[in-house]
């Protein structure tokens, strides 16, 4: 079990790290991006602008 | 018969660039992370004998090549949009880990990454623990650098996987790694020092941009949406996530001039 936990950790801190926030959001605008494609209007803009909105989300909160 | 041949032709330059761009980010990330690796190899080479400090080496090696046998194959299997939004998924957010704290070291947010420091710290840290042989070797300094390369060893297979299996060539950004794990090995056997001179900041910014980017790319062809220009778009992204990030470094340079002028007039 302590080694289950030990390398679900390793994999949570390697893939996620301290902020679980932007990958929350990461998710999110994956999900809104299928979303777009799926109703037939181009969606290749939706993950840039969710980028933008993670750095600048988690910039701040690292830099205040 | 013209208008084939141009199809064919734009279909290989494609091919070409999103190769450029594999070789190029799978070299760069197995750089830094070589660099990292090879700073503890050595501080164990010295402080507990180079025989434990291989010995390690190649114990982890084996274990990333096995992992890399296993997992190489099966990813092959899966369909390649799934893989596509997994990969893209996972791939943005540990490339936006990169880039943020990239860009908090950058705009000094964040202690720049100092391999000499590291190498004194691991150094202390080696001669002052207890001395336990098992099988010949000395435990210490093989488990050091076993877990050394191992855990910098997993980001480049990681990487190597992730971007070979969705770009449809492990061997190319195998190649990328490859050559760069020998060239910082090769350079850190010659100067048997860390390298310190390697501008490791620069490089994991570097590096932060373009997981960024691949990860933008994939997780939004995963999820369903199609580029511009397809692969080509792979320019006009890393230029944007390279324009976004500089912005950010003088966003916050600027944020922290004015938190600094504040804290002296409050003083």
């Amino acid at each position: 079990m302590n080694y289950l936990v030990r390398f679900g950790r390793f994999w949570w801190d390697f893939v996620v790290g301290d902020d679980w926030v932007a990958a929350a959001l990461v998710v999110l605008g994956i999900g809104a991006t299928a979303a777009v494609a799926a109703s037939d209007i181009a969606a290749w803009w939706v993950m840039p602008l969710a980028v933008v909105v993670v750095l600048f989300a988690s910039l701040r909160r690292a830099a205040s | 018969m013209l208008r084939d041949g141009l199809r064919k032709l734009r279909y290989r330059a494609r091919r070409m660039t999103s190769g450029v761009f594999l070789v190029l980010s799978a070299f760069l990330a197995s750089a830094v992370e070589g660099v990292e690796a090879l700073t503890i190899v050595l501080a164990s080479g010295v402080a507990r004998g180079w025989r434990s400090s291989l010995t390690g080496v190649g114990a982890a090696l084996a274990v990333l090549a096995v992992i890399v046998a296993a997992l190489g194959p099966a990813l092959t299997v899966i369909p390649i949009d799934a893989l596509r939004l997994v990969v893209g998924g996972i791939l943005l957010t540990f490339g936006l880990q990169w880039l943020r704290k990239a860009i908090l070291r950058a705009s000094g947010f964040k202690a720049l990454h100092d391999e000499d420091a590291l190498f004194a710290q691991e150094l202390a840290g080696a001669q002052t623990a207890e001395h336990v042989e098992r099988a010949g070797v000395d435990w210490y300094g093989f488990t050091l650098s076993f877990k050394g390369v191992l855990l910098e060893g997993l980001e480049v297979a990681f990487i190597v996987l992730t971007f070979g299996s969705t770009q449809g060539s492990i061997p190319l950004a195998a190649l990328g790694a490859g050559v760069a794990v020998v060239l910082v090995a090769a350079v850190g056997f010659a100067v048997r020092a860390p390298l310190a001179r390697v501008p490791e900041n620069t490089l994991k910014f570097a590096v932060g941009v373009m997981l960024t980017t691949f990860g933008i790319f994939w997780s939004t062809e995963g999820a369903g949406g199609s580029w511009p220009g397809e692969d080509a778009a792979l320019f006009g992204v890393l230029g944007f996530v390279a324009a976004l990030s500089f912005a950010s470094v003088a966003l916050l340079k600027r944020r922290r001039r004015t938190m600094l002028v504040a804290a002296e007039a409050r003083a």
